[in-house]
């Protein structure tokens, strides 16, 4: 293992107090637990967003901490759900009265921590809503699996949430955007190779020379399938493909009744990509891949949304959502509307994204 | 039998031995069908609460199952986290200000523990999950207890189930948490969350036969 690292268990500390240091203007960092938050929290009459996940992901979560996206990250070890004591913490420091927003991707392990952090939220007397972003079309059933995974929408509804909530939406204004942009929002991703979570010395999975995993979620989990390595045209069509012809898909989501103080399941369906539709396309780096790459595959991605009657009106190309050193890449399509427009193009002013300020 | 609070602090102590023991093991069951961190997890977390024992261990039996969930919840993270974390709050709460336990008490106390890990991760039978080794064990305990045999006798059919129930897993396909993923390829390997299970329900059992 060759990474730039002092101690194994020093690893996600360290990141941190670098951060902390690096953007004093944009963020804090609290530790035990540990959470990013925003220098000006809680910022009045805002609805608070509250994100996280494991580390390894960067920029994301901590990263987009800051005006016009989120309040709050929570940090978990590499690859490891954070605990709820986190996220409490989190949302006490960041709630202005208007209630917390927790955009939650979906992995059992942040599912279950989050969960639990909204029952002591509310327990104490905090708003909370929590929205699950799953999006990832690898995972084709939810019958039989933990459901699709939280992949590139994440960094999207982030984002648009974000600018909503800066522009006064309510709680319940907030959850209902962020649920129509993770329905709106499809994503895949392939890893041309491994990578090694510090604690584990070695690669997650082993990916010959000549090889390449289609289908991955972020975490080095193994894909739909393994193949022979392709051209980036190829490759960029398999994805592009398994997005836009990907059906209507149907799962039970568990959302929490604020009012009531309880669990409800939602029945959701996501409608498929439609010609005519606007989308915003995000060209994701998983980490290793140079950007060089990933505009390839953006200009293959064009090609394909325009053959298909989809209008790209917004993109993004870079390493967002990333899973360490892996190199790799993941495209996600959202389907835009005047409101969801609106809020991506307001002013954003974070470590990993800034504009209109 | 009377199952006395310095037995439980025994339990929870030796669970803690026993899961660092195991810890090797436990994170190669997962790295098969996971993300090899649960023996890593689950041993942070029993370290954790070896810390907080001594500061409880005065306190009443629900008392001190309570502190030992929170302690999970707050340190293990992953999906074992909230749900052994919410198996000892249940337990704690349904043992709130007990001394110490009857035979009935120490099935409510698995019973109630079993409930809070269903009610969280809503697994069912056969997903390949930790609930396939607990629910066999509760009730072969509680077939056991109603047939009148003493508390150790039906700790020890308990535990045995909860083997069974752990090697059952075996031929599952998961379809509950990170392993799910793989579909197919989940088959053929035991569950990690379901052995760390068994370890635990073992460690009671064999609490109770010393002396
Ligand atoms: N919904 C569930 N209900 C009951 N048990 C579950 C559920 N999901 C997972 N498990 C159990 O959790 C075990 C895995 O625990 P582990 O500590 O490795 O968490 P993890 O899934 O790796 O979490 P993370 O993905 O956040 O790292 C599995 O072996 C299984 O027994
Ligand atoms: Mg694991």
């Amino acid at each position: 293992m060759k990474k730039l690292i002092n101690a194994v268990e020093d690893v996600v500390r360290e990141q941190l107090e670098g951060m902390a240091l690096a953007h004093p203007d944009l963020l804090k960092v609290h530790f035990d637990p540990n959470f990013v938050y925003r220098a000006d929290a809680p910022v009045k009459g805002k609805v608070a967003l509250v994100s996280g996940g494991g580390s390894g992901h960067e920029p994301m979560h901590g990263g987009f901490v800051g005006m016009g996206m989120l309040d709050a990250a929570c940090p978990g070890e590499v690859f490891t759900s954070p605990t709820p004591d986190q996220m409490y913490e989190a949302a006490k420091t960041v709630n202005s009265g208007e209630g917390v927003l927790f955009i939650v991707k979906n992995y059992t392990g942040d599912v279950l921590n989050f969960e639990t952090a909204a029952e002591l939220a509310h327990a104490d007397g905090i708003a909370v809503q929590s929205i699950l972003i799953d999006d990832d079309v690898a995972v084709k059933d939810s019958l039989y699996t933990a459901g699709r995974r939280g992949v590139g929408t994440t960094v999207l509804a982030e984002k648009i949430v974000g600018g909503a909530a800066e522009a006064g939406y309510s709680l319940k204004q907030c959850a209902d955007l962020c649920r129509k942009v993770n329905q709106y929002g499809r994503s895949m991703g392939m890893a041309l190779t491994s990578c090694t979570v510090p604690a584990a010395g070695k690669p997650t999975f082993e990916l010959g020379e000549d090889e390449m995993e289609i289908g991955i979620g972020i975490h080095g989990e193994p894909g739909r399938t393994r193949m022979k390595l392709k051209t980036a045209d190829e490759i960029t069509e398999i994805l592009a493909l398994g997005i836009i012809e990907d059906g209507p898909y149907t799962r039970t989501v568990r959302e929490w009744d604020n009012e009531k103080g309880e669990w409800v399941d939602v029945e959701l369906t996501d409608e498929p990509f439609k010609p005519g539709d606007q989308v915003i396309a995000f060209v994701n780096s998983m980490g290793g891949t140079p950007v060089s790459e990933l505009y390839a595959v953006y200009r293959k991605l064009a090609q394909i949304c325009e053959a298909k009657g989809l209008t790209i009106v917004r993109n993004l190309i870079g390493p967002y959502i990333t899973s360490l050193e892996m190199q790799g890449c993941s495209i996600t399509l959202l389907k835009t509307d005047e409101e969801i427009l609106r809020f991506w193009d307001a002013p954003v002013k974070t470590p990993g994204l800034r504009w209109g300020i | 039998m009377v199952v006395t609070k310095p037995q439980i602090v025994r339990w929870l102590e030796k669970v803690a031995a026993v899961l660092d023991e195991n810890k090797e093991y436990l994170t190669q069951l997962d790295s098969a069908i996971g993300d090899a961190d649960h023996g890593i997890n689950m041993s942070r977390g029993f370290g954790k609460v070896m810390e907080k024992l001594p500061g409880v261990a005065d306190k009443d039996i629900g008392n001190i199952l309570k502190t030992t969930g929170m302690t999970l919840i707050s340190s293990v993270g992953g999906a074992s986290g909230p749900l052994y974390g919410t198996f000892f709050m249940r337990s704690g709460m349904a043992m709130a200000a007990k001394e110490e336990l009857s035979d009935q008490d120490l099935y409510q106390l698995l019973k109630a523990g079993v409930d809070g890990i269903v009610q969280r991760g809503r697994a069912q039978p056969g997903d390949k999950t930790m609930y396939d080794a607990w629910l066999p064990a509760l009730e072969a305990m509680k077939n056991k207890l109603e047939d009148g045999a003493d508390l150790l006798a039906a700790l020890k059919t308990a535990v045995a189930a909860a083997e069974q129930g752990m090697k059952n897993t075996i031929p599952m396909q998961a379809k509950k948490g990170r392993a799910s993923y793989l579909g197919e390829r989940s088959i053929g390997h035991q569950d990690p969350g379901a052995t760390s299970s068994y370890l635990i329900l073992n460690a009671l059992l064999e609490t109770l036969q010393e002396q």
